[in-house]
């Protein structure tokens, strides 16, 4: 292969400006921690709401529940980026539109994190969903039989134990979401992926560069399944179905 | 874990220890007997597809009289040639690596591209500068101070836009699809109120949109870009025989033959003409020719 090999490259100055290649990559990475961290958040949110109303006694709640997580599971995640993005402002009152178009601040990371989290929260909501219907079906009747309103019997009985079954899928949607947030380059975030490209033809030293973003994104993942091991860990309870190897 | 790892490590260490040889490109299509050709699916009207998946163009017009002087040259008359479809992601990579012996695209001659490959002679010159809507009354990238300015993700534009903003002091704020297709899209739907890119490209997008009339392509000119066929580095044999081709087209008048047939002539498919007139760069090159890279166009002031 007739490559020129130049792994100094990360240290010399982009061609229009006074900053790094490597000042690019790391502000690249913090976009990609922003985006994946916020959509971590809402999905974590809207999945544990819908996913425990897909157990709820109550067919409307269920049924609409049910809906959230069949579109946004459905329904690949670029298609979705361009849908957000592109297809919802037009939905809007003319001059609403025309200000989210133009002169709404940083509306594409907006826009990603709305994007990233709602996909991610239907995958966190089956999750939910199956740690729930995991559990014996006596311990729901237990806590009816205390006394507790079905809204308490879900906080003080099913959810805690629920939510430590589950922790080790979770693990994996957090990994995902990292590696999942690299498509916001196709609206313009300008994260790692999006650096990267623009580092390839600016310096034209694509192999250096790829395989340092590919570095930046394994450490990411990497650092999420430890602290969610790390989590596991201390969330066990002894003698429950999470702490039984 | 260790053994991925390890495993991760040694591939690396492959990589670099990949050392760069004497290309022989004649050798391989001799030894080989089919000469491969890389070409763009939509790079108007130099490389694209045409209505049946072939690639047809400008460049590819150029190409193919470099592969009759190939077949000439190794009196090899049943030559095969072989069609690869590259991105601009792709293209170095696949020409650095033994893939592609001849990319017939859309490519600029920069000093950064010149380190991995080398360049024919120039045979196209673009001028960066923007498209806009009519109706949006902008002449000049001063106008655009605090509004939305468009650009495609991975193009030399971005950092010619970045490079004016410093020098004239205005602030754009950049929007950024993610091909060509998308950034124009942009404009169309007032996500940005100016298109920054190659004018070619901007003319056959505009050419080619719902309504043509309501775009003109604007402004002063931000960098001017030879565009050039592209081949292997250290090859003085292939370079000689392809710089001897187009220098041949350009002397006899045949190559401005073909620029009038690709853009002032309706083309396929949709028989749209780009009404793109020979830049007096281009003119000046046909009489000398030269395969410059793009920072002797552009002398910094």
């Amino acid at each position: 292969m007739n490559y020129h090999w130049n792994w100094g490259i990360f240290l010399e100055q982009v061609k229009a400006g006074e900053e790094t290649y490597l000042d690019w990559l790391i502000t690249g990475l913090g976009w990609t921690l922003a985006v994946s961290l916020m959509a971590w958040v809402l999905a974590l949110l809207c999945g544990s709401v819908v996913g425990t109303l897909r157990t709820a006694p109550h067919r409307g709640a269920a049924f609409a529940a049910t809906a959230w997580v069949e579109t946004f599971r459905n329904i690949p995640l670029l298609v979705q980026m361009f849908l957000w993005f592109f297809v919802a402002p037009e939905l809007l009152p003319r001059d609403l539109a025309l200000w989210v178009k133009q002169d709404m601040p940083a509306k594409e990371f907006f826009t990603a994190v709305i994007c990233l989290g709602l996909f991610t929260s239907s995958r966190v909501a089956e999750q939910v969903r199956a740690g729930i219907q995991s559990l014996p079906r006596g311990q729901h009747m237990a806590g009816l039989a205390l006394g507790f309103t079905l809204p308490q019997t879900y906080r003080f009985v099913i959810l805690p134990m629920a939510f430590r079954i589950i922790v080790p899928p979770l693990t994996s949607e957090f990994m995902n979401i990292f590696k999942n947030s690299s498509v916001a380059f196709a609206i313009g975030v300008l994260e790692l992926t999006f650096q990267a490209r623009q580092m390839q033809e600016d310096s034209e030293q694509g192999i250096e560069t790829y395989l340092a973003v590919t570095l930046l994104y394994f450490i990411c993942a990497f650092l999420a399944n430890r602290g969610m091991a790390w989590i596991e860990k201390r969330s066990r309870v002894p003698g429950l179905i999470a702490a039984s190897r | 874990m260790k053994s991925a790892l390890a495993l991760g490590l040694t591939l690396a260490a492959a990589l670099v220890a990949a050392q760069p040889a004497q290309a022989d490109t004649l050798a391989k299509i001799k030894a080989s007997g089919t000469l491969t050709m890389g070409i763009r699916e939509s790079s108007y009207p130099l490389s694209y597809l045409d209505d049946k998946q072939q690639p047809i163009g400008y460049h590819i017009d150029v190409c193919n009289k470099i592969v009759d002087a190939v077949k000439a040259e190794l009196k090899l008359p049943t030559l095969k040639v072989q069609h690869q479809p590259v991105t601009s992601q792709n293209r170095i990579p696949l020409v650095t690596n033994g893939t592609v012996d001849l990319e017939c695209g859309s490519t600029t001659n920069n000093e950064a591209r010149k380190k991995q490959v080398d360049f024919a002679l120039t045979t196209f010159v673009t001028n960066v500068r923007m498209a806009v809507k009519k109706a949006s009354g902008v002449t000049s990238l001063a106008q655009l101070d605090g509004k939305p300015v468009a650009t495609t993700t991975g193009t030399t534009s971005v950092q010619l836009m970045r490079a004016n903003e410093k020098g004239k002091n205005v602030n754009f704020k950049e929007v950024y699809g993610k091909d060509h297709a998308d950034s124009f899209l942009m404009l169309e739907t007032d996500r940005a109120v100016a298109f920054v890119m190659d004018d070619n490209l901007l003319a056959g997008l505009i050419v080619t949109s719902k309504n043509p009339a309501d775009y003109a392509i604007v402004g002063e000119v931000l960098n001017v870009e030879p565009i050039a066929i592209m081949i292997r580095k250290d090859d003085p044999a292939f370079k000689k025989l392809v710089d001897s081709t187009v220098t041949g087209l350009m002397k006899n008048g045949e190559l401005e033959k073909l620029y009038n047939k690709w853009f002032m002539a309706p083309i396929p498919p949709k028989g749209a003409n780009m009404n793109f007139p020979m830049s007096d760069k281009l003119k000046e090159l046909i009489k000398h020719p030269s395969d410059a890279p793009a920072e002797a166009y552009n002398k910094k002031s």
